[in-house]
């Protein structure tokens, strides 16, 4: 997310790019000082069309649509471009629905996971490594299926009842997942070769902070999307307009620098775009708010075997009357508002991305600068890998759901069920009479008579 | 626990080891790895010393106790006393624990959990040089507080749950528990992204990772080794007996028996010593389950009792823990003229616990290896002498941790019933009503409820 402000013109302020190996670290084998060097957009050669398109794959019609401009234009029309197919596919994924969506996100998982673990072989030589490939995709695999395991166990509870197979399975999942580990682990301490070391301990090391980061967040994005779809898509629409609005804030009144790390970030443009940003998501939950497509929790309905996104909206989505505090009263004349709640929960949720989003992006931008690559990979063109667009959303992803979690949500009713059908039958006899008189109190159930038990 | 095979090195080789550290990798790589393997190889007994006493004290904080005691004796000789005095003291001070109660066992982890995060930072901090790096260490223990602030919340919250819901200010902090904690954890990262300085990024990357790897590794385990304990003491006290069981067996018979190697990495271990220490450890299992399956000071989950404010490990033994006799197959019958045996289902499953304590847990141990080698470290520490640092005992627990984590939570246990309750109490009464009515025909098809007619 941060490329969108590195724009052309003139070579980027930041020389780290030259830095040489020794300030960073003495006992590394580094390879390539000056590998980012050349690829800076808008190098401010020529204004003709024979840029030599470095690493590019804009596809060909694109090039020739554009050919006329200058190169610091043609970027900026080329990111322009795609930014909007990004968004446009966006819609048109959520338009296709829960499992579309589970889809795409674990595309993204792989492929930023592929990413970051080829940069790591970039930065240490270590293709030679044997075992490697193999293991840290194993690792992947294994993470991923102990994840979606426990996903898969809660939603598909019914499902899962039905199938044997399916039911082993699950009551022993944990052990698997710990037995699929173990395997990968031992596999890993007998690979060890004498020379290689410590770059096998490097990349262990670095395989497992990507899994943590990524794998981890990928799960809490599904989770947060089985919340229903508006806690997916609210999110992550918050940090892609933050993105946008804080650039062209910074473009247009950017005077003062914000952080050393990114030089072209600026006060101005995080100011505005968090104003910007917050007032955008009061809207958009707006408009969301009422359809029930998104509103209501995904589930899946064993009968028809689809998932099913109906239900009746809980509270958060119901409009409500708010009396406006007397100030803004005098300013506008109205008594009351209707919002719908969730709207002051968006505040809340865009002003994380405003204000520690960004954080995010340093970290990537800081990442880059310490492992001296320009972008994580270049599946985007003019924007750079996948990871460079999602960077941002990570944190995102684990406050939204944190923020479900202690908020918003009580436990998971289905989930309650299972552990109480796992008990011993006089728990679960004892728990009964308990949650009968509970139930008798509050009304639920009219008091009845006591049968001899 | 591999340092029981390394026996101890001169000053000369140590301050050598420290040297390599500044030479680049390639070279390191192909020199230190013949050094080591020098190191392993001349380790074992043969410093032509004579039985004079002034050995030279290598970085050895042997109290000078011992060394007055042992003063006669040569180099060798020596080294072996002062390793089995001090596994004497471990052990015993082991059991004083035990006696001690759970709460002082609690301590004890989390000390030991604090030590092994240090030692192993503190090798990060020597491979890269990054002493004088800016908040590095300030934030490194910030981020153990934090992880540790998260998971002791959740274990509070779990076992002290009457006591949280009667304090205001502690219902709020366990209500808001992972927002609290996400936060915290939060104002680090941010802390970190502000403090990248221009010609450290590499580095404070490097540690940043190291940091969390090691949280990873460390802390986590911990708290899985109090939820065993939480379990009943003797899910904590089987396993990390077997491990160190498994160590002194394997070392007993490599040193007796010891012939074929069993793996590069550790040139000291044979296959005589790994058979015969897993042998030797599955019996030991078996009777030292069977000595703690009788109390229930061991075999009783550890709760918190409301009304005494005190942990009390007082209840009805399950029936793991409950005598049963067991049908011998024929061919045991035969030979020792026994029809049935009595045991307690608990030592069925200390055969599995053992038997993972004896095959994988040396993969911990090497692991541990491979790491030393990596980072050209002898050991981790020097804090215990004539063994290392805490690190290098512990290395083969944390996968036994675990294990036995994810064996009781796949075998023994089901949820646990307060739990359940707290949950459902926790929901919306709609959502309660149904779950009644779910559990009401469950319980009917099962035949524990007459068939009621009752209008929900």
């Amino acid at each position: 997310m941060t490329e969108l402000r590195r724009r052309g013109g003139g070579g980027d302020p930041d020389s780290t790019e030259s830095i040489s190996d020794k300030e960073a670290d003495g006992d590394d084998r580094l390879g390539f000082p000056g590998e980012g060097e050349g690829d800076m957009e808008g190098d401010s050669k020529a204004d003709t069309p024979d840029v030599p398109p470095s690493a590019d794959n804009t596809p060909e019609c694109l090039n020739k649509a554009l050919e006329g401009l200058s190169s610091r234009w043609k970027n900026w029309w080329i990111r322009g471009i795609l930014s909007l197919t990004m968004i446009v596919g966006f819609f048109l994924i959520i338009y296709l629905g829960p499992i579309m969506l589970i889809l795409l996100v674990m595309g993204i998982q792989i492929k930023c996971f592929h990413e970051i673990i080829t940069i790591g072989y970039r930065v240490y030589h270590s293709y030679e490594l044997p075992w490697f490939r193999t293991l840290s995709w194993y690792f992947l695999i294994c993470v991923n299926y102990f994840f979606y395991g426990e996903t898969v166990a809660d939603y598909f509870g019914v499902l899962v009842q039905r199938e044997e197979p399916l039911q082993f399975l699950v009551r022993y999942h944990r052990f698997i997942s710990f037995a699929l580990y173990l395997a990968g682990f031992c596999m890993f301490v007998l690979s060890l070769v004498k020379k290689h070391y410590r770059l096998q301990f490097y990349m262990f090391a670095w395989t497992h902070v990507t899994l943590l980061i990524v794998v981890t967040q990928s799960h809490l994005v599904i989770q947060n999307l089985f919340e229903g779809m508006i806690w997916f898509i609210l999110p992550i629409s918050t940090v892609i307009c933050n993105d946008i609005m804080a650039y062209l804030f910074g473009f247009f009144f950017g005077r003062t620098p914000l952080i050393k790390l990114s030089p072209k970030k600026t006060w101005e443009g995080f100011i505005g775009g968090f104003f910007a940003t917050v007032a955008f998501s009061f809207f958009f939950a707006y408009l969301l708010s009422p359809y029930q497509h998104f509103v209501c929790p995904v589930e899946y309905n064993s009968e028809t075997n689809r998932f099913a996104v109906e239900c009746e909206p809980s509270n958060l989505f119901v409009m409500q009357e708010y009396t406006l505090p007397a100030v803004v009263q005098n300013g506008v004349r109205w008594k009351t508002v209707n919002l719908y709640p969730f709207q002051i929960h968006s505040i809340a949720l865009s002003s994380f991305a405003s204000l520690i989003g960004p954080f995010g992006g340093f970290f990537a931008s800081g990442f880059k600068r310490a492992f001296k690559i320009k972008d994580f990979a270049d599946t985007i063109p003019g924007h750079g890998g996948i990871m460079d667009r999602f960077d941002c959303q990570y944190l995102m992803a684990t406050f939204v759901h944190v923020y479900i979690a202690s908020f918003i949500r009580g436990p998971n009713p289905s989930k309650v069920l299972q552990q109480l059908l796992l008990l011993h039958p006089e728990q679960q006899l004892s728990i009964f009479n308990m949650l009968r008189n509970h139930l008798q109190e509050k009304g639920m159930l009219p008091p009845a008579v006591e049968e001899a038990q | 626990m591999t340092e029981l095979r390394h026996r101890g090195a001169t000053e000369k080789e140590l301050q050598e080891q420290h040297s390599e550290d500044k030479v680049t990798d390639k070279e390191k790589g192909s020199e230190t790895e013949g050094r080591s393997e020098r190191d392993g190889a001349s380790d074992s007994e043969i410093k032509p010393d004579t039985g004079v006493a002034e050995v030279p004290v290598p970085a050895d904080d042997t109290p000078e106790v011992l060394n007055k005691a042992l003063s006669g004796l040569s180099s060798r000789w020596k080294n072996w006393w002062v390793r089995g005095i001090l596994t004497l003291a471990m052990i015993s001070f082991f059991f004083f624990i035990i006696y001690l109660g759970p709460i002082v066992l609690m301590m004890i982890v989390l000390c030991v959990q604090i030590k092994c995060f240090h030692e192993i930072i503190t090798i990060g901090y020597s491979v890269y040089h990054s002493y004088h790096l800016p908040w590095f260490r300030t934030l490194s223990w910030y981020f153990l507080l934090c992880v540790n602030y998260f998971f002791y919340g959740e274990t509070v919250t779990d076992c002290f749950f009457t006591l949280v819901q009667r304090e205001e200010p502690l219902r709020i902090l366990s209500k808001y528990h992972r927002f609290i904690s996400f936060a915290l954890y939060l104002t680090g990262f941010c802390m970190f992204v502000l403090s990248l300085v221009k010609k450290h990024y590499r580095l404070q990357f490097y540690m940043f990772g190291w940091t969390h790897v090691t949280l990873l590794i460390v802390v986590t385990q911990s708290h899985l080794i109090i939820h065993n304990l939480f379990e009943g003491m003797i899910w904590f006290i089987v396993p990390i007996s077997c491990v160190i069981c498994n160590d002194i067996m394997a070392y007993m018979f490599g040193f007796f028996f010891g012939r074929t190697p069993l793996i590069k990495l550790s040139p000291k271990k044979t296959w005589e010593g790994f058979i015969g220490g897993f042998f030797a450890t599955v019996v030991f299992g078996i009777l030292l389950s069977y000595v703690m399956a009788g109390y229930r000071y061991f075999v009783c989950p550890v709760e918190f009792n409301n009304d005494s404010n005190r942990f009390t490990v007082d209840c009805e033994p399950s029936e793991l823990f409950q005598l049963q006799d067991y049908g011998l197959p024929s061919v045991l019958q035969s030979i020792t003229g026994w029809t049935t045996v009595k045991l307690y289902p608990f030592q069925i499953h200390s055969i599995a616990l053992s038997a993972f304590a004896s095959i994988m847990g040396p993969f911990g141990g090497f692991f541990a290896s491979g790491f030393k080698r990596a980072f050209k470290i002898k050991d981790f520490a020097n804090t215990i002498p004539g063994h290392g640092g805490i690190m290098d005992r512990f290395d083969c627990q944390y996968l036994m941790a675990t294990f036995v984590n994810v064996y009781i939570a796949s075998f023994i246990r089901g949820p646990n019933p307060t739990k359940v309750i707290q949950q459902l109490l926790a929901l919306r009464p709609d959502q309660q009503l149904h779950i009644f009515n779910s559990l009401k025909a469950h319980l009917t098809e099962k035949g524990l409820l007459p068939a009621l007619e009752e209008a929900a």
